[in-house]
C-alpha cells in the first residue's frame, strides 16, 4: 500500500469515528463539538492528498479552528445539560436525517459506479492563485452575491442583538 | 530526500526545543530579577557548580516531572490529560515552515534551508495556530473549575479575535512580495532598494543625483520598511495569541488563579509552560521571515557574499561559510525579536479586558483593512517600481 492511500485509509477512518462521535455524544455537547473538530481535521487531511492545499488550509482555519471555537463558546457561556436535549423532541428531525442519510448513500454508490481513473492534474492545482483567479474573474457575481448575504446576516445579527441602536 | 527532512527537524528540534526554550525559561527569571532589581535564579547547583543559575532549567524538569499529576474530582479525564498536548504540539511543528537559512547550490544539488517548501507556508502556520485554541479550551472547561472555565471563556474569545486581525495584518506583506511561501519571502528581502527610487518612475526622465544610491538612502528590502504599520499590528496581534503579557487576561493571577491551567500539576503544567515558550521563539522567526527579512544580512545579497569569498576560499567553502553566516544572522534577529518581546513583557502591565477586545476589534482591524486598501492603491500605482 502506497503511503497516500494508507494515509487516506487513516484519516477517512478518523473522520467515520469522530463523526459518529460527534453525534451519539448527546449528553457531552462539549465532546461532541471536540469530535467535530476531528473530523474536520481529518477531511482536511483528505483535502491535501487530493492536492487542494488551500482548501485544507482553509476548512483547518475557517471550520476547526473559528466555527467551532464560537460553538464551544456558546456551548460554556450557556451552560446546557443534557435534560435539555431531550431526543423525543427531535423525533421528526431523526427522520429527516435518515432520509438524507439514505439520499447520500445512493449518490455516493452512483458516484462510486461511475469511477475512473482522474486525469494529471494540471499546473499549480489547488493553490491559492488558481483559486482566486477563478473566484475573483469566472465567478466574481457569486462572489459578490454570497458577500452580500453576509454583510446582511451580519447586520441582521447585530440587530437582534442590540434591540435598540444608539 | 527523506534522509534530508529528517535531519532538518532534528536540527530545528534540537535548537528550538533542546537549546532555546529552556535557556529562556531562565532568561525570563533573569530579566524579570533584572527590571525589579533583584539577583534572579542563581542556586541551583551541581557539585557547586551553578553556572550563572543556568542549571535551573533542569533542576524545573527534574522538578515538574517528579510531582504527582494531579486530575481534579469531577474532571473529564480524558480532555483533561490531552489538553496540554493539544497546547504544545501546534507550537512545535509551526516551525517546519520557517526557513533558517536560504536556498544553496553545492554542486549539482540544491538544498533549501526550510523543512517544507510548502507553497502555502503561511496559510499552515495560521491554521496550526487555530488548532492551539483547543488545548486552552479543552483544559479550561475539563477541569471542572470555575477559574480554569473563566480563563478558557477569555482565551477562546481573545484568541478567535485576534486570528482574524493577525491575518489580515499581514495581507499587506502578501501584496508587496506576492507569495505565501516564507523561502520566497525571505529570497525577496535579499536585495535593496533606494528610499526615493520611486520618484524615478512617477517622474519620467528624472535622474536621481549619484549619492542617493548610496548607503544611508538605500535600505534593505525587508518587510518593516515595506510595511511599517503592517509590522506593529502583527506584533501586537501574534503577541495577543500567545496570550502573554501585556495580553495576559486568560491568566489573569490577580484575578483567576492561573486561568485555564488553574488545575494542572507537575509536567503537564509544564507543558503549558513550554507552550508559551515555544510559541515566543516561533513569534520570533515568523516575525523575522516575515519584517526582518528572515536569514539575510542587510546591505550584502546572496550572491555579493559568495561572489567575494569564493576568490578566496573555492566556491565550496564560501556556500559553506555563507550557510554558517545566514544561520548565525537568523538567530541573532530572532534573539533580538524574543528580547523584545520579553522586555514587553516586563515593561508594561496588563490590560483590562474589554481594552484587549477594543484594541482588536475597533483599533487593530480597521487600520488592517485600511493597510491593505493603501498597499494595493500603491501597489497599482507604482507596478514594480518598489
Amino acid at each position: 500500500m502506497s503511503a497516500p492511500l494508507f494515509l487516506f485509509y487513516v484519516f477517512a477512518a478518523l473522520a467515520v469515528v469522530s463523526a459518529l462521535g460527534m453525534v451519539l455524544n448527546v449528553r457531552n455537547t462539549v465532546a461532541a463539538a471536540m469530535s467535530l473538530v476531528v473530523t474536520m481535521v481529518s477531511l482536511a487531511g483528505i483535502y491535501v492528498l487530493l492536492a487542494a492545499y488551500l482548501v485544507a488550509a482553509i476548512q483547518i482555519m475557517v471550520y476547526g479552528g473559528a466555527i467551532v471555537v464560537l460553538f464551544l463558546f456558546v456551548v460554556m457561556l450557556l451552560n446546557l445539560h443534557s435534560d435539555e436535549f431531550l431526543p423525543a423532541r427531535q423525533r421528526w428531525l431523526k427522520f429527516a436525517g435518515a432520509l438524507l442519510g439514505v439520499f447520500l448513500l445512493v449518490e455516493g454508490l452512483r458516484v462510486l459506479g461511475g469511477f475512473h481513473e482522474p486525469p494529471p492534474l494540471p499546473e499549480g492545482f489547488g493553490g491559492y492563485r488558481q483559486l482566486g483567479l477563478s473566484l475573483y474573474t469566472d465567478y466574481l457575481l457569486i462572489v459578490e452575491v454570497i458577500s452580500l448575504l453576509l454583510t446582511a446576516a451580519i447586520v441582521g445579527a447585530l440587530i437582534l442583538a442590540k434591540r435598540e441602536i444608539d | 530526500m527523506p534522509v534530508e527532512v529528517i535531519v532538518k527537524t532534528l536540527f530545528i528540534l534540537i535548537v528550538v526545543i533542546g537549546a532555546l526554550a529552556p535557556v529562556m525559561t531562565w532568561t525570563e527569571r533573569k530579566q524579570s530579577a533584572v527590571m525589579q532589581d533583584r539577583i534572579g535564579a542563581n542556586r541551583a547547583d551541581l557539585g557547586g557548580i551553578t553556572v550563572l543559575g543556568l542549571l535551573h532549567p533542569l533542576a524545573d524538569v527534574v522538578k515538574l516531572l517528579t510531582k504527582e499529576d494531579v486530575v481534579p474530582l469531577g474532571a473529564n479525564r480524558i480532555m483533561h490529560l490531552l489538553a496540554p498536548l493539544i497546547a504544545a504540539v501546534p507550537a512545535v511543528i509551526a516551525y517546519g515552515v520557517i526557513p533558517f537559512a536560504g536556498v544553496y547550490t553545492f554542486g549539482q544539488d540544491t538544498i533549501s534551508m526550510v523543512v517544507s517548501n510548502a507553497d502555502w507556508g503561511l496559510l499552515y502556520i495560521f491554521a496550526i495556530g487555530s488548532i492551539a485554541t483547543y488545548g486552552t479550551v479543552m483544559a479550561g472547561w475539563s477541569s471542572n473549575s470555575n477559574w480554569s472555565l473563566l480563563g478558557a471563556m477569555r482565551a477562546s474569545a481573545q484568541m478567535i479575535s485576534y486570528e482574524v486581525t493577525m491575518g489580515l495584518s499581514v495581507v499587506g506583506i502578501f501584496m508587496v512580495f506576492g507569495t505565501l511561501q516564507l523561502q520566497t519571502m525571505a529570497i525577496e528581502q535579499d536585495a535593496t532598494f533606494r528610499i526615493l527610487g520611486f520618484l524615478e518612475y512617477l517622474i519620467p526622465g528624472l535622474q536621481l543625483p549619484a549619492f542617493l544610491s548610496a548607503f544611508p538612502f538605500v535600505l534593505p528590502k525587508w518587510g518593516i520598511f515595506l510595511q511599517p504599520l503592517g509590522f506593529l499590528m502583527f506584533l501586537a496581534t501574534i503577541m495577543a495569541e500567545n496570550k502573554r503579557p501585556p495580553f495576559d487576561v486568560p491568566e489573569g493571577e490577580s484575578e483567576i488563579i492561573a486561568g485555564y491551567f488553574t488545575e494542572y500539576s507537575g509536567m503537564r503544567f509544564g507543558l503549558f509552560f513550554m507552550a508559551e515558550f515555544i510559541e515566543v521563539v516561533v513569534i520570533a522567526g515568523l516575525v523575522t521571515t516575515l519584517f526582518l527579512g528572515g536569514w539575510t544580512i542587510p546591505w550584502v545579497s546572496t550572491a555579493d557574499f559568495i561572489g567575494v569569498v569564493t576568490p578566496a576560499l573555492g566556491e565550496g567553502v564560501a556556500t559553506g561559510l555563507c550557510v554558517i553566516v545566514h544561520f548565525l544572522m537568523f538567530m541573532t534577529k530572532v534573539v533580538v525579536m524574543i528580547w523584545l518581546q520579553m522586555s514587553l513583557r516586563w515593561g508594561l502591565p496588563r490590560f483590562r479586558y474589554d481594552h484587549v477586545m477594543d484594541l482588536c476589534w475597533k483599533g487593530i482591524l480597521p487600520l488592517s483593512i485600511a493597510n491593505i486598501f493603501v498597499t494595493g492603491a500603491l501597489l497599482l500605482l507604482l507596478g514594480d517600481a518598489s
